[in-house]
């Protein structure tokens, strides 16, 4: 980490974001919102919101890319104009944006095309500002140490699992973060909080949520598959940090449960619910009663009230 | 889920045209995929096509290793969804088998398969030039249709009831910026994809 903190006694870190909530957020994952803007005020992080925002353009890439770049395109043009950088909560948006940014920044031709057609809207992109998912906000911009140091009572007794979701880092070249096949920010802030990090089989596979209006079957084995190796490590928990993410493991897993015959209960938090309660937060600060799973368990272990039944 | 339990290296059952429903819960075994192929099925400028689109420039260096498909969440918990089958029609040609499939539609767009290709081909984004070719031939399954037309109508890509945001007030968020429809429209329009919208829907 010294070179990252080299860089950061020259240039001062941005403090100041524009928050982009996109679709799924606000219609169904709102603790999400509720828990990552308490976390990221106590960090000193200021979030702006983004006025006439619109979808990121990714879910309907099948159906035209044009309109997925020109959606995406139409985003960076907005936070342009504020001049502030993007952070996106949800793992899909952030990897379209910051997709999309690179490609016009690097693609003269195809910043033409798509310049052309913003024109209509009187935007035009420039590639002036960058976009992140909140947790590469967390681990290059607030840093590990800063977020430890926010820590009042370390998450000791806690073994907790993981899934970050596929586009925080996928496809490499163009989300250019850290490496898919090795990722290592979730792990790493995760303990920060002082929790017991539970690695498993097929971490990094696909929760298979993308496919779920199309069929419904297949995401549902996927989550049942992690779900299983999750509770089988060990894990009291796992977190993840995409709203799609969390209704495939948390939303659906009753519905798992009854379908494939299994007893999982495992609380699955939105990363900062973990980091809220570990810096002190109340669960109902952190809307963690809004979870279909049941955490009360896991509040009684952190604090070590927790029974033996 | 009673769907036929046969075997894995069976032709995939694809080329469903009719079959493209939305929630269809299971793959439907249909029959038109392993009828036999006849010579003027092949469409040999298709590849070169494919190729040209944004995504699509390293697809002729695919030399079918299976990496695709062997890494793919998706295909191990499915009969007939294959990339590696996706990306040899397209080579071959089978223009209007592999833009009927019905298995087209089942990539999740997780991108392992673009990552870990050893030949740099962009599976994933094949696989959308396939759907966005599929969509112009007026193909496209019902929930592109909803989040499309509500991205038009809202700006995003599902409609939040009125109740989510008085809730919103309720537990002290912020407001939801509004939407600007009137700009959405115009981007519909300069990309074309309100028409392709609109083919879809008469479909």
């Amino acid at each position: 980490m010294t070179a990252p903190e080299k860089n950061a006694k020259t240039t001062p870190k941005p403090t100041r974001f524009l928050l982009f909530l996109g679709c799924a957020i606000p219609y169904r994952v709102s603790s999400y919102e509720i828990s990552t803007r308490k976390v990221l005020q106590q960090l000193g992080i200021e979030l702006v919101e983004m006025p006439e925002y619109n979808c990121c353009g990714l879910p309907i890439d099948p159906v035209n890319h044009s309109m997925t770049l020109t959606l995406a395109a139409r985003n960076l043009c907005l936070a342009e104009q504020q001049g502030l950088s993007i952070i996106a909560l949800c793992p899909g948006c952030a990897g379209t944006l910051r997709k999309v940014n690179k490609k016009l920044k690097e693609n003269k031709e195809l910043k033409e095309e798509i310049n052309g057609y913003l024109k209509a809207t009187g935007l035009e992109f420039k590639g002036t500002i960058e976009a992140k998912h909140v947790l590469q906000l967390l681990v290059e911009d607030v840093g590990l140490e800063k977020i430890k140091a926010s820590v009042k009572t370390p998450l000791t007794r806690l073994k907790v699992s993981e899934h970050a979701g596929c586009h925080v880092t996928r496809p490499a070249d163009s989300v250019d973060f850290e490496n898919p096949e090795d990722p290592q920010a979730l792990k790493d802030l995760v303990e920060a909080t002082g929790a017991e990090y539970v690695e498993y089989v097929d971490k990094l596979a696909c929760c298979g949520a993308p496919i779920a209006g199309v069929n419904d079957r297949i995401p549902l084995q996927l989550t049942k598959e992690k779900l299983t190796h999750i509770r089988n490590a060990g894990a009291h928990a796992m977190v993840t940090v995409c709203p799609f993410c969390h209704m495939m493991f948390d939303t659906n897993q009753p519905r798992i449960e009854r379908l494939f015959n299994e007893t999982l209960r495992i609380p699955v938090l939105h990363y900062p619910q973990l980091l809220g309660l570990a810096m002190g937060f109340s669960p109902e600060e952190l809307a963690l009663k809004a979870l279909r799973v049941d955490a009360t368990q896991i509040v009684s272990r952190i604090s070590g009230k927790e029974d033996a039944s | 889920m009673s769907k036929t339990q046969s075997n894995p290296r069976e032709r995939p059952s694809e080329t469903a045209k009719k079959g493209l429903r939305a929630k269809s819960g299971e793959e439907t075994a249909e029959i038109s995929a392993t009828a036999p192929i006849r010579a003027q099925e092949f469409d040999p400028h298709f590849k070169h096509e494919v190729s040209k689109t944004h995504g699509g420039e390293k697809l002729k260096q695919c030399f079918q290793c299976g990496t695709c498909t062997s890494d793919c969440p998706i295909a191990r918990f499915s009969d007939s969804y294959r990339p590696r089958t996706l990306i040899r029609m397209t080579l071959l040609g089978l223009k209007d088998r592999v833009l009927t499939s019905e298995t087209l539609w089942l990539c999740a767009a997780c991108f392992t398969c673009t990552d870990r290709c050893p030949q740099d081909v962009e599976v994933a984004s094949v696989i959308r030039i396939l759907r966005n070719t599929a969509v112009e031939k007026g193909y496209m399954p019902q929930i592109f249709k909803e989040l499309g037309s509500s991205i038009l109508e809202t700006g995003v890509a599902y409609r939040i009831p009125d109740l989510r945001l008085k809730k919103r007030a309720q537990i002290g968020l912020p407001p939801l910026p509004k939407g600007n429809p009137e700009a959405m429209t115009k981007l519909a329009k300069a990309t074309g994809f309100s028409k392709l919208l609109k083919r879809g829907e008469q479909a």
